[in-house]
């Protein structure tokens, strides 16, 4: 069954995704490991959409979803690190501690 | 009408509420509103007593029926054992009477007081008394149980005290006050004492009940009567009457309560409060004539005040200490009449009433005129007091009395009683009764010359009194002179008379009738007339001070002027000695000793107590729980919120783990 390689393949790009957000501490690249997880739920959607057969086209339609969520939240998140860094004049996330107690 | 008779009594009751109220802002002080309630309350008696004594007419010339008797009663409290205290009234001929005198006594009274206080500062309050008495007399004799009696009882006893001290700023005065109040308190034990023996005898305060019990021969249960049982309880009821009544030994408050305005003398001391022991013996008449032991305590009583307290008229100097003396010897034959008739008892306290109230106001018609209660400083008041002086001579006739005066008819009546119930009791009243005629007859002679004769011997200018004061006078001699005829002594006019009227059983009105022994009136008119010329003989001279007979006796003279060391007995014996010296420590030593420290003890048991429960319940106990509560809460809590680090990295990693254990969980449970 063919269908495994692109779900290996997905599988394999989210635990990068995660690796990524857990252990960068430069907040641009933990932004883009969200984006490789993001992109790995994308190729999920697409594999599983083929195997189904839906007519509906409705697996392509999320992935198309997905991709724009991902662009605005690109978007968001920049903004945010902007502002972190006029306020600290630094990007590194462990400096953003404002929320602990 | 006997349907709304409750409002006798109220009318004087509202009225001394309203006076108190409103009595300052009326134009005549108040005095208005009791006169108006008085007169009410009078008209309202006259025309009950043409109801019940008609009643009892008709039952009498008929020979059939029964004596009027209406009864009438609200609950008041349950008392356990299926009885009640009740407020209830009860209409008979007895209560009718007493009706008639008080609210007429008390109706003279309030007007004559609008000249005798004229001027008083407590004018107001003086009124508002007045009728608060007059509303408790009306509740005694109005009751129909022996509980509200004895609430209308200690009502005039309190009444009495504060007219008797209303002139409070002289000690003397307030002396006296206290002096009535205790003195007929102690009596009031042996009515309090009384009344509880009946209830446990009879199981009910009810006198309609009680007596129709006593006529069946049983008491509560149905089980036979136990005579000695009551007389135990009537002689108690005696005590009760020797007190508020003023019989010997307890007498001495009564001249002494002549310090109270002369108006209050003639309606309490006189016409009502003194015979509400003499009408409670007549009220439970029935029940003495059940207890002969009772009925000869009544008669010895009677007849030992009735002769010593006219002796002792003999010696005053004060008028109005006479007449005190002159009621308790009447008193006397009141209460030792009570042992042999009904009738007799009760028609001389309706006539005395009269009669007596009218003596007092006159007095205080001539004390108002001579500015002096002493004799010595009065005389040669005939002349310019004529109306005084007549009425004074109407009220005096019948005292002394001369026939066909009020006075004659029912002392005369005493005496065939006493001579017809014979024995030892009846001979010991008949002798007393006949030579206190006698001594009456003297003592009167004495104040008549000595007010009336000669020349005045006091300060200033004496004159009659205002018509508000002469007014009474002359309405009060109409039934002093003429009373007496409603119960003349023929047999074709008893179904008509005054036996008639109060009766309290057909039946016992059939068996007792009234009679007129010529002997007897002879004898009691012969012993008058020796009074009188013995008085012409000793006072026609107007002996005063050391010049008296009376103190011209040695050794009688002395006992006479220490009235037989009774108040020596009462005060220097029992108050100082007994009560003052070894009572009074006593008491004081067990307070201080036993009972303060028992207290004291109870106190500081419980402050240690209460420190006790303090420290270690609430202290340790209560708060120690919520401290431990509140720590624990702030160690567990400074040991999570070390979690919240701040770290984001730490937050998704946690998320991931969670998200990997439950999806663990998830797949174990999707193969199994």
């Amino acid at each position: 069954m063919a269908a495994v390689y692109p779900l290996i393949f997905a599988a394999l790009l989210f635990s990068v995704g995660v690796y990524g957000l857990l252990s960068r501490r430069h907040a641009v690249l933990v932004l883009m490991s969200i984006e490789l997880m993001l992109a790995a739920v994308t190729v999920n959607l697409v594999t599983f959409w083929a195997i189904a057969g839906d007519a509906l086209l409705t697996g392509q339609v999320f992935a198309l979803f997905v991709m724009a969520i991902g662009a605005a939240e690109i978007g968001v998140g920049l903004a945010i690190i902007m502002l972190i860094y006029r306020n600290r004049a630094s990007v590194n996330i462990d400096d953003a501690d404002l929320m602990k107690y | 009408m006997s349907s709304v008779a409750w409002l006798i009594p109220a009318l004087p009751a509202a009225s001394a509420v309203v006076i108190v109220a409103l009595g300052r802002k009326m134009p005549v002080g108040g005095a208005e509103i009791g006169i108006l309630s008085l007169a009410t309350a009078f008209v309202l008696s006259l025309v009950l007593a043409v109801e019940v004594f008609g009643a009892n007419v008709a039952a009498t010339t008929s020979g059939v029926g029964e004596a009027f008797l209406h009864t009438a009663r609200v609950e008041l409290a349950p008392i356990g054992a299926g009885d009640s205290i009740f407020a209830g009234i009860r209409i008979d001929g007895l209560t009718v009477m007493m009706f008639l005198l008080v609210t007429f006594v008390s109706l003279m009274v309030h007007v004559y007081s609008l000249g005798y206080l004229h001027g008083d500062e407590r004018f107001t309050w003086y009124y508002a008394v007045l009728s608060f008495f007059s509303a408790a007399m009306l509740l005694l004799v109005v009751s129909d149980n022996l509980m509200l009696l004895l609430v209308g009882w200690e009502l005039v006893g309190v009444s009495s005290f504060l007219l008797i001290g209303f002139w409070w700023e002289l000690k003397a005065n307030s002396d006296a006050a206290i002096k009535a109040f205790l003195t007929t308190k102690l009596g009031d034990v042996g009515l309090v004492v009384g009344v509880v023996a009946l209830w446990g005898q009879f199981g009910t305060f009810d006198i309609a009940a009680i007596t129709a019990m006593v006529g069946d021969g049983v008491q509560a249960g149905g089980a036979p009567l136990d005579t000695g049982m009551l007389s135990f309880a009537l002689i108690a009821f005696v005590l009760g009457v020797v007190g508020k009544s003023a019989q010997f030994p307890l007498h001495t408050w009564l001249p002494d309560a002549m310090a109270g305005p002369t108006p209050v003398s003639a309606l309490i001391h006189a016409a009502t409060m003194v015979t509400a022991g003499v009408f409670l013996v007549a009220r439970l008449y029935p029940l003495y004539s059940a207890a002969p032991a009772a009925q000869a305590t009544l008669a010895v009583i009677g007849a030992i005040t009735l002769l010593m307290a006219g002796l002792l008229a003999l010696v005053q100097e004060d008028i109005k200490k006479v007449l005190a003396y002159s009621t308790v010897s009447q008193l006397g034959y009141m209460v030792a009449a009570l042992a042999f008739s009904y009738t007799a008892g009760i028609f001389h306290l309706f006539t005395h009433g009269f009669f007596k109230a009218l003596l007092f106001l006159g007095a205080g018609s001539i004390i108002h005129a001579a500015h002096s209660n002493n004799l010595r400083d009065m005389g040669g008041l005939a002349k310019v007091m004529p109306t005084t002086f007549a009425t004074f001579l109407v009220g005096t006739l019948a005292l002394m009395a001369v026939p066909p005066l009020a006075g004659f008819w029912s002392k005369d009546e005493i005496l065939v009683e006493a001579a017809a119930a014979g024995g030892y009791t009846g001979s010991l009243v008949l002798v007393v009764g006949a030579l206190g005629g006698a001594l009456t007859v003297l003592y009167m002679t004495r104040v008549l010359y000595l007010t009336f004769a000669g020349s005045f011997r006091g300060e200033g200018h004496p004159h009659e009194s205002p018509r508000s004061m002469t007014g009474p006078l002359v309405a009060l001699a109409v039934p002093a002179a003429l009373i007496g005829l409603v119960n003349l002594p023929v047999e074709a006019f008893q179904p008509y008379a005054f036996s008639a009227w109060t009766m309290f059983s057909l039946e016992y009105w059939q068996t007792h009738p009234i009679a007129f022994e010529p002997a007897i009136a002879a004898v009691a008119v012969g012993l008058a007339l020796a009074g009188f010329l013995a008085g012409w003989a000793l006072y026609r001279a107007l002996p005063l001070g050391d010049d008296d007979p009376a103190r011209r006796l040695g050794p009688v003279s002395t006992v006479l002027a220490e009235k037989y060391y009774l108040d020596r007995l009462w005060t220097d014996l029992v108050t100082r000695t007994i009560v003052r010296d070894t009572a009074a420590p006593a008491a004081v030593t067990l307070n201080d000793e036993v009972i303060d420290r028992a207290v004291a003890g109870a106190g500081r048991a419980t402050v240690a107590t209460g420190r006790r429960v303090y420290d270690d319940v609430d202290q340790r106990g209560i708060d120690g729980v919520l401290h431990g509560l509140a720590t624990s809460t702030w160690w567990s809590g400074a040991r999570l919120r070390l979690s919240q680090s701040g770290n984001v990295q730490l937050y998704a990693g946690a998320m991931l783990t969670g998200v990997v254990v439950l999806a663990i969980v998830f797949a174990v449970g999707e193969v199994s």
